[in-house]
């Protein structure tokens, strides 16, 4: 059955198509002091709707809201008809992250309104055509919940961002651009094997259920013991000693699922694309990379993995917790060890999608809510710093944090805010970073799968990250001016920049200060999740 | 006593109308030869748009025959058959034979090789290729396949003389002559298999054959080794048509000496026919060649390591090429093994059907897209032939910003990243090799297709990301190309985007 009419939520994702296609049949030349507005305009309209959506969204229903579902295509296999659909809507999770895309991408037009790479590469009107389409795209990915048309969105983001790497991005950008296009498609084409067979299996390819029909996750589930192989277990109880991990159905599918979503996130070991893509990408695309396409990672893990494969989950929750904690440690070390003031930011990522890995697979409400909410604390703090360093290199066209020294004394505004985004980066008490480190510690000190060694070692993190950002804000910010500018004006912040700053900082606050509203719109969706993992 | 029927008795037992749009085009290209023949000089120009008329009115014949969805009918004495199949794949032959043709006129032009008998050859072939997706008889398979080949081996050879009678190049010749030598091998193969299956099971006719055939299989006489080996026979020869890997090595070789339109061409036509009659003689004939009960077809294992072995070597080997044409050759040699995998998958007996709506949503989507990238590697080839290489493309993004865009999405689509033509035919045939249970099978597949981004994407850094610097002006960007551009554009974007349109297309089609 299908529920039709248009919802809000199809309004939102395709906003940004709109402005992509007035874009497009703009003149590049003649035009082009219009284009960044358009752009922004968009994304400040798509915002706004993303936020009616919040307003429509009631935070006490556990199905899915704003939903709109209509056949799509249909495939006839044997004798069963799989149907594709376009199916969208929102739960509290999905809301969130719509939430943080819509709010960092307005923020990422505004930080390339002056840049110095159209100067150089040009081609402005196909910038901001990427920057449109990847805004769809990742919209997509959030609110879709039809497994074909997820892999659609999840895969037409590497173009867009392959593209702003390779074209604006700095020196080797071409060998950055590759790398991260074929590490990211290696990964997630393993996903699309593991959908097509769930999809077979289950004779649909809708997540939840609607209208009456069965979705998959409900489908999955019924899997259990009937002898397929599903668990391990064969006809008879064939097998059945012979181990879960590596002889069940469930196992194997968790791993082709989950290897797409780790190369995004990225887990250690898969993380050596990201310090290339994001210290070659121009600073909207490290802003867009840190601030939500990680975040795509993690959310597939709390979407797919854990709702579909609950018992391989459990499996494998341990080994993946440790690589979350090994990535925080790794990520903190290897900050601390670099003097590219864009690779350490860089690698500060691995270390806090460490934390969220790990709150993730605690698998319980506390975990679940500090993992969701540290996504998005995430997204704010490290696109702001990814926003300081687009700034310095503006000025100063170095990345290297020895070139620096004295930055306040020059820049008194930027090294305040600085400071703030910073200290919300380590997760200082009042800031948005601390509540999301918190919960998730709470979280995975409470779980039931993991020991306490993984809180103990998550801790150290929080301490080592207090250890390389300060570093690094004393080499830039400290000290005596090492390097003045030729021109005092360049020592302004522009008005851009300060209206980029402006939104970040308020969030900083707020959700650090009134965490129970983001709390309140979780709560739900996640004790949905977390119920399956009650022992 | 023996009566000569008469006309009308004759159209309605041989049910004539059926094999409307390949006989139509036969009768209108022999029309053309005399058109052409004695068109004076300054109307040469005349045979081209006449060429684009018969594959309207063959196109028109087509929805005629087939849109009464009549679930299929028997032409030609049982040697015939019009089902959805044929009709989709004479669609595809046709938008195929059209682009090619608009590809055509000024790359001949330019290098004075224009002569008329390009597009008569160009209608014979394709008239042979309709012929052979609707072939129900191994007699059907073996003449409508040379119909297909020999104007094929003298196009190849087309731009060795030019009209003036001075040498042009060697290549074109070698090529020629290669791809001749090795059809005619190739050609033995099939009908000594043929011979073989027929002395098995008595009949030539894929219906016949796929009556009798499991019996003989279950039966351990004589009779199943020889339609074994038949079987096997059959395989090689049609083998070497589609080129899978090990009858490929023809392929590099043919595809850069050959004009590129006529590469172009032949490397959607010839595969369309070659993996019909693979798909008609196997699944249709042979589905039934299974050697213990409850077992997939005798011949899905061989087939699968046909797969496996084709898709690894024509994606690792386009790796190395410099030159864009022999990029293209590997390329086509490695999307021959992903619509040998839905061959393979369709030897499960339930999902017979699924695989073969796949292989031709595949067929399309790789006919879309490799004309229209062939289509831009012609417009900045020069006119000796060079010019080709990927660093010549470099810089193409500034100088021509839509053609550029085009190429992007034409590589895209081949490599599969949805929204694209590309990405609707592999899912299709990943999903059906799936439910074969052929799971080494789909990951190799997908793994194979990571390879392959990465000598796609190679084309779109030249493109975008080396600095150009605005010099490459296009060799030959004319209207009549970018035409042809357009529409294989279109055509890869619609079918990418609105992913039913071509799942609804094929939804008919139904081969057991």
């Amino acid at each position: 059955m299908d529920v039709t009419g248009l919802s809000l939520t199809t309004i939102t994702l395709f906003l940004p198509m709109v402005g992509l296609f007035i874009l497009l049949f703009m003149n590049g030349e003649t035009q082009k002091s219009n284009l960044k507005w358009v752009a922004f305009a968009t994304s400040v309209v798509t915002f706004i709707a993303s936020v009616l959506m919040w307003i429509n969204f009631d935070p006490s229903v556990a199905e899915l809201q704003m939903v709109q579902r209509n056949t799509w295509a249909e495939v006839t296999l044997g004798e069963s008809v799989i149907n594709v659909s376009y199916f969208v809507g929102v739960d509290g999770i999905s809301m969130l992250l719509v939430l943080l895309t819509t709010f960092i991408m307005p923020i990422s037009i505004l930080c390339s309104f002056g840049s110095h790479i159209f100067e150089e590469r040009g081609r402005e009107k196909l910038y901001y055509i990427f920057l449109l389409l990847l805004e769809w795209s990742m919209i997509g990915v959030f609110v879709v919940h039809d497994l074909i048309i997820f892999y659609v969105f999840w895969e037409v983001t590497l173009v867009p961002m392959y593209f702003l790497i390779g074209i604006w991005g700095s020196e080797e950008r071409i060998y950055a651009a590759v790398k991260f296009f074929l590490y990211t498609m290696a990964g997630s084409i393993l996903m699309l094997i593991a959908i097509l067979y769930v999809g077979n299996r289950a004779g649909t390819f809708s997540t939840y259920s609607a209208g009456g029909d069965i979705g998959v996750i409900e489908r999955v589930h019924s899997f259990e013991g009937d002898g397929t192989y599903w668990d391990g277990v064969g006809p008879e109880g064939e097998n059945e000693d012979s181990g879960f991990l590596f002889n069940s159905v469930e196992s194997w599918l968790f791993l082709g699922f989950l290897v797409a979503f780790a190369i995004k996130v990225p887990i250690f070991p898969f993380h050596s694309w990201l310090p290339d893509a994001h210290v070659q990408a121009p600073t909207a695309g490290s802003v867009i990379l840190a601030g939500v396409l990680l975040k795509m990672g993690t959310y597939g893990i709390v979407r797919f993995n854990l709702n579909l494969f609950p018992e391989a989950t459990v499996a494998w929750a341990p080994t993946i917790a440790f690589l979350g904690v090994v990535g925080i440690i790794y990520g903190a070390w290897v900050s601390y060890a670099q003097d590219n003031v864009k690779k350490l930011v860089a690698y500060s990522s691995v270390s806090h999608l460490g934390f969220v890995v790990l709150g993730i697979f605690a698998l319980n409400a506390q975990g679940l809510q500090g993992a969701t909410l540290q996504m998005v604390n995430h997204g704010i703090s490290t696109g702001g710093l990814f926003l300081i360093v687009g700034m310095l290199y503006e000025r100063w066209h170095t990345k290297e944090m020895s070139d620096y020294g004295g930055i306040w004394k020059a820049m008194p505004l930027f090294g305040a805010i600085s400071l703030v985004i910073s200290l919300s980066s380590m997760g200082l008490p009042g800031l948005n970073g601390f509540i999301g480190e918190f919960t998730i510690l709470l979280g995975s000190l409470g779980s039931n799968y993991l020991s306490f060694a993984f809180t103990l070692f998550g801790t150290l993190g929080v301490i080592l990250a207090a250890v390389y950002l300060l570093k690094m804000y004393q080499h830039v910010f400290m000290g005596e001016l090492k390097k003045p500018l030729a021109d005092e004006e360049g020592y302004k912040l522009t008005w851009y920049e300060k209206a980029a700053f402006i939104p970040i900082i308020i969030m900083c606050f707020w959700i650090g200060l009134q965490p129970i509203v983001f709390f309140n719109l979780l709560d739900v969706s996640v004790d949905n999740i977390a119920a399956l993992f009650l022992r | 006593m023996f009566e000569s029927p008469t006309i009308g008795q004759f159209l309605a037992e041989s049910n004539l109308v059926a094999t409307l749009p390949g006989t139509l085009l036969v009768a209108w290209t022999l029309l053309l030869v005399l058109v052409d023949l004695f068109a004076g000089v300054e109307r040469k120009h005349w045979t081209p748009i006449l060429t684009c008329a018969g594959l309207g009115l063959s196109f028109a014949a087509n929805i005629f025959v087939y849109s009464p969805a009549e679930g299929q009918q028997i032409a030609l004495y049982g040697m015939f058959i019009a089902d959805a199949f044929t009709g989709f794949l004479n669609v595809v032959i046709l938008v195929a034979t059209l682009i090619a043709v608009l590809m055509s006129w000024d790359y001949l032009n330019r290098a004075d090789i224009h002569r008329g008998e390009f597009y008569i050859l160009a209608l014979l072939s394709s008239a042979g290729a309709m012929f052979m997706v609707g072939a129900n008889d191994l007699i059907t398979v073996f003449v409508s396949l040379e119909l297909l080949s020999i104007p094929l081996y003298i196009l190849a050879a087309f731009r060795s003389i030019k009209n003036d009678g001075s040498d042009l190049s060697l290549k074109s010749e070698e090529s020629g002559m290669k791809y001749f030598i090795l059809g005619a091998f190739s050609s033995a193969f099939l009908v000594f298999g043929a011979a073989l299956v027929y002395g098995a099971t008595g009949a030539t006719s894929i219906p016949q054959i796929f009556a009798s055939a499991g019996a003989i299989a279950g039966s351990t006489s004589t009779a199943t080794f020889y339609l074994l080996v038949g079987a096997a026979l059959l395989l090689v020869g049609l083998g070497f048509k589609v080129a899978v890997v090990p009858f490929h090595m023809w392929t590099p070789d043919v595809y850069e000496g050959a004009p590129t339109p006529v590469t172009a061409f032949m490397s959607v036509t010839a595969k369309v026919g070659g993996f019909a009659a693979l798909l008609r003689v196997f699944v249709t004939g042979l589905s039934v060649l299974v050697l213990s009960e409850g077992d997939a077809a005798a011949w899905q294992a061989t087939a699968t390591l046909i797969a496996i072995l084709t898709l690894i070597l024509g994606n690792f080997v386009a790796i190395s090429q410099r030159n864009l044409k022999r990029m293209l050759a590997y390329s086509s040699i490695a999307h021959a093994g992903y619509i040998m995998v839905a061959v393979a998958a369709a030897g499960s007996a339930d999902v017979m059907d699924a695989a073969t709506q796949g292989a031709l949503v595949y067929m399309m989507a790789y006919m879309f897209t490799n004309l229209g990238a062939f289509a831009v590697v012609m417009a900045i080839e020069k006119e000796d032939g060079s010019g080709g290489n990927i660093e010549d493309i470099t810089g193409l993004a500034r100088s021509r910003p839509l053609m550029a865009m085009a190429m992007t999405i034409f590589m895209l689509s081949l490599t599969g990243v949805p929204l694209t033509a590309g990405f609707v035919g592999k899912l299709m045939v990943f999903s059906a090799a799936l439910q074969a249970g052929l799971f080494g099978l789909a990951v190799i597949g997908v793994l194979t297709s990571v390879v392959s981004a990465f000598y796609y994407i190679r084309v779109v850094v030249n493109m975008y990301l080396r600095d150009g610097r605005g010099s490459l002006e296009p060799a030959l960007d004319t209207q009549y190309v970018r035409w042809a551009i357009n529409i294989a554009l279109a055509g890869t974007m619609i079918f990418g985007i609105f992913y039913p349109l071509a799942t609804n297309l094929v939804s008919m089609v139904s081969i057991a």
